[in-house]
């Protein structure tokens, strides 16, 4: 398990605006997925976990070692610090072969050992056949896994992933998931995976963070962060989220529902936290929960079409004024001329400014 | 009336690609020290050390060999102590050609394998890091390896340049025939007394090798391929 409390600021210079990295997390065993924008901090993360950054101020423990304590002056060198670094290059040794690389990591243990070990990682990744070969004769996907094996060979006490699917297509993206979920059944000790790819982010995470400009915005399971996303920023950077500002016309906390005007229109909306009459509140419904139908009612409004995308499981249809909704094709196929898009009081969630 | 005809005494060149080779050897494992000891480390009085290599390249060869003459000439301790122990003198003998060349060809030692170390893929070196490597393992193994062309480029380089010194040389070492005098100074002597044959055919000689370790610096660069 990691604890870690970081801080760091990097000053402004000439070219460059200053930077502030103030976060604080758990990772339990599991993959942690540490998601957000470019620039967010979330390499800097790693770096002052692996001991290639020292922070200004905080502590770092994996499992019951201390690898950094501004308070007590301990820095471990990265040397000391056990943990497996997959770099986003990969940074394999280019004058070595895959077999040279990973036994280069496994310079330390004995010599029998030693080849059982690297034998093992070999079959492992499937890259017997590689053995022999130089990074520069590898394609990108099994340049991953030998970095992956390279990386595993000391066993670490924590593996950090840093963009490990940038760059790969779709078929070796699907490899590399199936990669990373074996390792987290496998291992049982803490993964962090850095991405700014959403599809990434819920298909390998257990527990989500997701970064903004030097900080944790929010945290969680994935499937509770899409239920709830907290904020407008949060919605926004997990994507996919249709965000309204809405004008509360009545509350009603028997029931849990309120009356709210949406878009020019009164409608159902859900039960609000800490407002009265009068207030505006942000909320946030996913394409996929809002519905097309063909005949006006409560919670519909009137639309027309501006934009219509193919995607893999459905239509996206683009309304503007922030309806986007997903439609399934067979409904879509047969739809009429005059469409309404239904937003369910149950799919609106209330976001905190 | 033929010209009286005197053999031509190969000793100059032998000598002075002893030296040069002595030197150049003297300047890798100095030169890579101190090139990795300027990209690597943090430490005070780094931009002197950085500016005490380069002089040699900017002084006059003649300051040079004065400056050598203050420090390890017979009076000075250095020289004291070499005296005391060996029995013989630093100064005047090939010992201090190869000192004074030592000092022509080091700038250019470090200066490149300083560019050379500072350019390798830092990734590699702290990849190397969080897998355990000791730090003259990470260099032996990754660094070095991964820098080797552009300094032994620089290498081929300066033994050239160690193969033609001429004032520092002559300041310390002399000009002693069968002893310290080397093809440079040999040419210059050659000249002096209208020894035409002998001064041609050293130039001839001096420039063959040279162009030819030129040539292998430049071969050398050029196929540096992108890691």
């Amino acid at each position: 398990m990691i604890r870690a409390s970081i801080s760091k600021k990097f000053p402004a210079g000439d070219e460059s605006a200053g930077f502030t990295l103030d976060v604080k997390f758990e990772a339990e065993p599991g993959v942690t997925v540490l998601y957000g924008p470019s620039g967010a901090g979330k390499t800097l993360t790693l770096d002052a976990i692996a001991g290639f950054l020292q922070p200004d101020a905080g502590r770092v423990l994996l499992g019951e070692r201390i690898l950094f304590d501004s308070g007590a002056g301990v820095h471990l060198r990265p040397q000391e610090r056990r943990c497996g670094y997959v770099f986003q290059n990969y940074a394999l040794f280019p004058h070595m072969t895959v077999r040279q690389n990973l036994a280069f990591a496994a310079y330390e243990l004995p010599r029998l050992e030693r080849h059982r070990r690297i034998a093992e990682l070999l079959d492992r990744f499937r890259l017997n056949d590689l053995a022999g070969r130089y990074p520069r004769e590898l394609s990108g996907g099994q340049k991953q896994r030998a970095s992956i094996a390279r990386a595993l060979i000391a066993e670490p006490s924590a593996l950090l992933l840093d963009e490990p699917a940038r760059g790969l297509d779709a078929q070796l993206r699907a490899d590399l998931f199936g990669v990373v979920r074996e390792l987290r059944k496998s291992l049982r000790i803490p993964i962090l995976l850095v991405t700014h790819d959403l599809e990434e982010c819920f298909a390998l995470a257990d527990k989500v963070l997701i970064y903004e400009g030097g900080r944790i915005a929010h945290r969680g399971a994935p499937l509770k962060l899409l239920g709830n996303p907290g904020t407008a920023e949060v919605a926004r950077l997990l994507g996919d989220f249709n965000i309204y500002e809405a004008e509360v016309l009545a509350l009603d906390p028997g029931r849990q529902t309120s009356r709210i005007r949406l878009l020019g229109c009164e409608m159902t909306g859900p039960h609000l936290r800490a407002c009265f009459r009068g207030d505006r509140v942000t909320l946030c419904a996913r394409p996929e929960e809002l519905k097309l139908v063909t005949k006006p009612g409560d919670n519909r409004i009137r639309v027309d079409l501006v934009r219509a995308t193919e995607r893999p499981q459905s239509i996206r249809a683009d309304f503007g004024d922030q309806l986007i909704v997903d439609v399934p094709r067979e409904v879509w196929s047969g739809r009429p001329d005059a469409l309404w898009v239904e937003i369910p009081a149950t799919s609106l969630r209330q976001l905190s400014a | 009336m033929a010209a009286p005809h005197t053999p031509i005494d190969w000793f100059p060149l032998w000598l002075s690609l002893e030296v040069a080779f002595a030197a150049t050897l003297i300047s890798l494992v100095l030169g890579i020290w101190l090139a990795w000891l300027l990209a690597n480390r943090q430490f005070s009085g780094k931009d002197l050390l950085d500016a005490i290599t380069t002089l040699p390249l900017a002084l006059p060869p003649t300051v040079l060999g004065y400056y050598l003459l203050v420090v390890i000439g017979r009076n000075s301790w250095i020289g004291r102590a070499w005296e005391a122990t060996t029995g013989t003198t630093l100064v005047f003998t090939w010992r201090a050609a190869v000192i004074a060349s030592t000092l022509h060809a080091i700038p250019l030692l470090v200066k490149s394998s300083r560019a050379a170390l500072e350019s390798v893929d830092h990734a590699c070196e702290r990849a190397a890091r969080s897998l355990g490597a000791a730090e003259w393992r990470i260099f032996w193994r990754v660094s070095l390896p991964l820098a080797r062309r552009p300094i032994a480029a620089a290498t081929a380089l300066a033994f050239a340049r160690s193969l033609g010194d001429f004032g520092a040389t002559l300041m310390i070492a002399g000009d002693i025939p069968g002893r310290t005098q080397t093809a440079a100074i040999a040419i210059f002597d050659a000249v002096e007394s209208g020894d035409t044959i002998v001064a041609r055919t050293l130039v001839i000689v001096i420039s063959i090798v040279t162009a030819g370790f030129v040539f292998l610096a430049n071969r050398l660069e050029q196929r540096r391929q992108p890691a």
